[in-house]
């Protein structure tokens, strides 16, 4: 095995990359806000009165929560196509990542709606606050805080799921990009290794920016 | 003044206010003792409306609690109440969980709101605590802050659910001498309580409870000293 590295061409390369850097952090951001709004809804029907409603919330957070990623990718793309919907690979991925994320987030925000106990609303209704007050002055601050940190991991996670878009041939993200590069030049190491560097940093940058709002915010 | 009549409440099967029936008039301190389960709490709970009822009904100031037409939100302003824990908001301060109310509730400007929080929590003495959030404070200045926190609506009326019963016993002393001030200041109270000193001294009538009926009801004296049910002499037995 002889592979001498070559770094000049790679870094080159750098502006393509940071291009790519950007639509996956696109695609995560995203994916966390559709996933949000499903997870809210999911949360509510887990706790509906309608069987139904319940199966279908439940079924997505367990099928969401116990299979591979590059299962729900694959099959955002090429199983929805057997059913006639299809995606292109873009939308194939934000809509395997989303669908990964509202699942999770579902469960996320169950456990916070637990963490904040109903004498809460109780002691918010006896000041004569009215339910919606209640919830939005009492409950949602509490509750935003207790989802706060699972919800920054979830937005780590989508943006390193991006990079399974690979398979269903997304080739304007990170990965997509450095994928490219690597067909064209054959330098692997190069360009996977400034991608990672990439990605870490884009994932430090969003914990780093999540602890600052965190510490402006949550102040008990 | 508040009138209770002939109140039935059950959760599902279990009946839990059998039939109860009190009137607490303007300036009067009626404290409520009886064993747990007995159904002190949902008597409070409907008085202010938290809890609906099945049949009779509860008057304050002449208006019908549980009335279709009755704004219950307003209602409450005039009834303060303090639960036995968990009253405090942990994501406010000890000043903004006095002001919240007066600010959103009742409208006020933060400046009114501050003035009129501030001279309550004087009153409870946590005028130090203002910029404190609750998770630093001991039971009983929680429990204090409660208090300070509802007077701060100018309520007609206070109801107390055991504020002292989740305290340590070293803080129980700081709570009660603060209801006793109430009292003192002619607030019209209703007590649950399983503290039998303050009862017997602060109150005015003492009300004993017993599966979800009023079993007895008279002065302190009455019901310490001469109590003619037996089960109030039961109770008084296995408590005194
Ligand atoms: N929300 C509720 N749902 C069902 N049962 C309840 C509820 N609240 C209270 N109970 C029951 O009603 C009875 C009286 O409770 P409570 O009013 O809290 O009694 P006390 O305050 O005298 O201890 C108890 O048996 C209790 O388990
Ligand atoms: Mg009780």
């Amino acid at each position: 095995m002889n592979y001498t590295f070559h770094w000049r061409p790679a870094f080159r390369a750098l502006p393509e990359m940071l291009a790519g850097s950007l639509v996956t952090l696109q695609i995560a951001v995203l994916s966390m806000v559709i996933g949000i709004a499903i997870a809210v809804l999911l949360a509510v029907m887990t706790g509906s009165k309608s069987r139904w409603l319940r199966g279908i919330a439940g079924t997505w957070i367990e099928v969401a929560r116990n299979t591979p990623a590059l299962f729900q990718i694959y099959i955002a793309y090429f199983g929805l196509g057997q059913i006639g919907i299809h995606l292109d690979s873009y939308l194939a991925l934000l809509a395997g990542i989303t669908f990964n994320n509202a699942g999770y987030l579902a469960e996320t925000f169950r456990g916070g709606l637990r963490a904040v106990p109903q004498t809460q609303v109780r002691a918010a209704r006896s000041l004569g606050f009215g339910p919606i007050a209640a919830f939005r002055l009492i409950v949602l601050p509490q509750l935003f805080r207790a989802v706060f940190h699972p919800m920054t991991n979830q937005m780590v996670w989508a943006i390193l799921m991006t990079s399974l878009g690979v398979v269903v041939g997304v080739n304007t993200d990170l990965t997509g990009v450095t994928q490219e590069l690597n067909v064209r030049t054959f330098r692997t190491f190069e360009y996977f290794a400034i991608a990672a560097v990439l990605y870490y940093l884009i994932a430090k940058v969003v914990t780093l920016g999540a602890r600052l709002i965190a510490w402006r915010l949550f102040r008990y | 003044m508040i009138e209770i009549e002939n109140v039935r409440k059950s959760f599902g099967q279990l009946e839990v206010l059998k039939g109860v029936s009190l009137a607490v008039d303007r300036g009067e301190v009626v404290s409520v003792i009886g064993g747990s389960g007995s159904g002190k709490s949902t008597l409070l709970m409907c008085i202010n409306g938290l809890e609906p009822i099945d049949s009779g009904r509860i008057l304050v100031d002449g208006v019908e609690v549980h009335a279709r037409s009755t704004d219950l939100n307003k209602l409450r302003r005039k009834i303060g109440i303090v639960f036995q824990q968990w009253n405090a908001f942990p994501h406010l301060t000890v000043l903004e969980n006095t002001t919240l109310a007066l600010r959103k509730v009742l409208g006020k400007s933060r400046a009114e709101a501050d003035a009129i929080a501030i001279k309550q929590l004087e009153h409870v003495g946590l005028q130090d605590k203002l910029k404190v959030f609750p998770g630093k404070l001991s039971g009983g200045q929680q429990q204090r802050m409660a208090i300070a926190r509802a007077l701060a609506m100018s309520p007609s009326y206070m109801l107390f659910d055991e504020v002292t019963s989740a305290l340590d016993p070293q803080l129980v002393g700081e709570v009660l001498d603060t209801m006793r001030l109430l009292a003192d200041e002619g607030m019209t109270m209703i007590v649950v309580t399983h503290e039998m000193g303050f009862a017997r001294e602060v109150s005015n009538r003492v009300a004993f409870f017993k599966d979800g009926l009023i079993h007895e009801i008279g002065t302190p004296k009455q019901i310490f000293e001469q109590p003619q049910r037996p089960e109030t002499a039961e109770f008084l037995g296995s408590v005194l």
